[in-house]
């Protein structure tokens, strides 16, 4: 298929990384239900890193073969 | 389960998903041109993808929560579903059968049963495919609008047509490749969202030894936690080893099975009858977009699913690990109390005097519907005579009296108690899109069974493409739709629903016998597989009601709930449904093997040796792999995959 599934998947992590560690870092204040982390900022790079590793991915993979 | 309230933060990431489901949906849809790339997504896709499909398609909520639950009452040993019950099945589909379901050019599994037996045997396993789809797919919904209603206060009916209507949109836009791509997305969902769960619970409990350790506590008391009957104990091991326990005989394991078992039963039979033969599955590797990535898809599958029981089991170990300590204020949720049960039992802890505390028990008891810890309502009927208690605090002490677990609330309570705005409505979104996908995977293997095989074969053969692809989509809004219907019914007649579970695994548990003979036996006839079939499903219905466990019997021997078995008579009692339900499946195999070898022998093959070319081990040319390098041929990785499961279960033993 013409679609590479690589770059919903990138832009969906990156953009809802993105969303957690803004508000990990600039809104939430207490942390005290993740035990004194800020989870939200962590994780959110953590998808925003996967999110971006899948873009690369596809930007650099081949074209996909036009389907047969 | 306490209801949870959301932030706009987890509403926008929800959102954000719902919106790249159907984005995906729509971008497929100026590529669906025929049936083919509709129902078998013109076997384009790569293996990475497929692979992590085939995982995603198993992975539903359903498997989510239930191996939370199982985690926290069987321990570490509930891997054996994953370890026993499905790596070596992966690896033989891999490199066995997909040569053959691949090579034959078949699009479905029924398809090449009709290729390799005749039509009557296409018939049966059609049939019975496509009914357990639509109900395996509107209990799932039913369970996903349940939550929804339960935990976020949706209405029922919103959450389960909104819910589905969503699924309808992007199956219809982009077919099976836009089920295949949503499943991957799931994949990542459910890793990314549920992995912080499990890393802030071992965090809390102090780490994976201190998690043992507390669970040592648990085997030796069981009771404690109401995970057992009072009086029951196991070695300290129990919830922390996976084999000791089950080699020491099923009553030194929670679980309650022994090896044989565990290993023929649940390793051999009903493991290879789900992974080598369910078109679910199945079909993702049949998307691949040559054989090697065929082949290969069950090994990329394979990967994840080996290291899945840290994701989805350890949550289950840390909560009951968590109830063992008194500081973090913890238990698996009770089942579910009505308000009014609680304000009767709040009114009777107020009336009962703390002189006679066996009434006040049992009225307590009584008003909530649930069995009680005795000594805790004790105290509680005593702190309020002492201090008056508000309802609230009262209301609490009640939660937290009740002698039983709602295990499958397990995973929920843990994502609730560490999970913070934001990385709730992460979690929270990947469960819904687990649920989800499982409705838009089963439609999936069901437009394409009922279109090709029902309706092709039957109804309106020798039509043009365009036809298919129509009845294809039509097929697909018939299959949301008796779905939802599904869901109703489910969500109404429970005990209905039981039944039918109950006869699916009776249709299941010998059809791998079927397989195996057929791929691997070339004397196998049509005749011989029909009936050794239909045998083996009588068989294991009749070993259910000849069979029964032992906590279904009442003091005089007799049978409580015939559904647990043994509605005919008692022959033999085994220790847990799980035993039974493993030895069903040994039982059932063995009768249509021998039946099917029986009748094979007694009665003349209809098929040529040319007309099995390409559908029998014997009489296939072998797939040849030279052209890559070893370490890519499907049996190179297959047999590192099984070291390192034996790796696994050796760690862990």
């Amino acid at each position: 298929m013409g679609l590479d599934i690589r770059w919903p998947i990138g832009l969906m992590f990156t953009l809802i990384g993105a969303l957690l560690a803004v508000y990990g870092a600039v809104i939430q204040s207490d942390h005290a239900i993740s035990l004194g982390i800020n989870i939200n900022l962590i994780w959110g790079l953590v998808l925003v890193g996967f999110g971006v590793f899948m873009l690369v991915g596809a930007s650099k993979g081949k074209k996909n073969p036009p389907s047969a | 389960m306490q209801p949870i309230q959301l932030q706009w933060i987890d509403y926008t990431i929800l959102v954000a998903y719902v919106a790249f489901v159907l984005g995906i949906g729509w971008a497929l849809s100026r590529y669906m041109k025929t049936s083919a790339d509709f129902l078998t997504s013109a076997r384009s896709i790569p293996t990475w993808v497929t692979g992590l499909a085939f995982i995603s398609a198993n992975l539903g909520a359903l498997e989510l929560v239930g191996m939370a639950a199982s985690g926290a009452k069987y321990g570490i040993s509930t891997a054996h579903f994953y370890w026993v019950g499905a790596i070596p099945a992966m690896i033989f589909l891999a490199v066995f059968m997909m040569p053959f379901y691949y090579g034959s050019k078949a699009r479905s599994v029924p398809e090449y049963l009709k290729m390799r037996f005749d039509e009557r045997v296409r018939a049966l396993n059609s049939v019975a495919f496509a009914v357990m789809t639509i109900f395996a797919s509107g209990i799932s919904m039913n369970a996903l609008a349940k939550l929804l209603n339960q935990l976020l206060g949706w209405d029922y009916n919103v959450a389960l047509w909104v819910c589905s209507g969503v699924v309808l949109l992007y199956v219809l836009k982009g077919g099976l490749t836009s089920a295949i791509y949503t499943e991957v997305l799931q994949f990542f969902m459910i890793v990314l969202g549920f992995a912080p769960v499990v890393y802030l619970g071992l965090k809390d409990v102090g780490g994976w030894h201190k998690m043992n350790h507390s669970l040592e506590a648990v085997a030796v008391n069981p009771a404690a936690l109401h995970l057992k009957d009072a009086g029951t104990t196991y070695a300290a091991n129990a919830w922390t080893s996976a084999w000791q326990p089950v080699l020491a005989g099923p009553a030194h394991n929670p679980m309650g099975v022994d090896w044989f078992a565990m290993i023929f039963g649940l390793g051999f039979v009903l493991s290879f009858g789900y992974w080598c033969t369910n078109f679910l599955v199945v079909q993702r590797a049949m998307a691949a977009k040559n054989m090697t990535a065929a082949r290969n898809t069950p090994l990329v599958a394979a990967v994840p699913k080996m290291f899945f029981p840290f994701l989805v089991i350890v949550p289950g170990m840390i909560a009951a690990a968590l109830m063992t300590m008194p500081d973090k204020n913890y238990r698996i949720p009770p089942p579910p109390i009505s308000q009014e049960s609680y304000t009767k039992a709040v009114a009777a802890v107020q009336s009962a005097s703390p002189t006679d505390s066996a009434a006040a028990v049992t009225a307590v008891g009584t008003a909530l519907g649930k069995k009680v810890d005795a000594d805790r309502i004790t105290l509680l009927v005593a702190a309020n005579a002492t201090a008056k208690l508000s309802d609230a605090q009262i209301k609490q002490g009640l939660y937290n009296s009740v002698a039983e677990n709602d295990y499958d609330s397990v995973i929920l309570s843990l994502v609730k108690k560490y999970c913070p705005a934001g990385l709730l409505g992460l979690a929270l979104t990947a469960l819904l899109a687990s649920f989800m996908s499982g409705m838009a995977g089963n439609v999936t293997a069901f437009n394409t069974v009922f279109t090709y095989d029902l309706y092709q074969a039957y109804f309106a053969p020798g039509k043009t493409d365009k036809h298919y692809f129509w009845a294809g989509k039509v097929t697909t809004i018939a299959g949301i739709v008796l779905s939802i219907g599904a869901a109703y019914f489910a969500s109404m007649y429970n005990n209905a629903m039981d039944i039918i579970q109950l006869v699916f695994g009776f249709v299941n548990a010998p059809l791998f016998a079927t397989f195996l003979l057929g791929m691997f036996w070339k004397r196998t006839t049509g005749t011989g597989a029909f009936l050794g079939l239909f045998g083996g499903i009588a068989s294991s219905a009749l070993f259910h009601a000849l069979t029964s466990v032992a906590s279904n019997l009442d003091a005089t021997g007799h049978v409580i709930n015939g559904m647990k078995g043994g509605y005919l008579k008692v022959v033999t009692i085994f220790p847990s449904e799980m035993a039974q339900n493993f030895w069903l499946a040994a039982f059932a195999f063995i009768v249509c093997f021998v039946l099917t070898l029986v009748i094979s022998l007694a009665t003349k093959s209809q098929k040529t040796d040319a007309d099995l070319k390409g559908l029998v081990y014997s009489l296939t040319p072998k797939t040849v792999d030279q052209s890559q390098s070893w370490i890519q041929r499907p049996a190179v990785i297959g047999v590192i995959l099984l070291i390192v499961c034996v790796i696994m279960n050796w760690y862990f033993w």
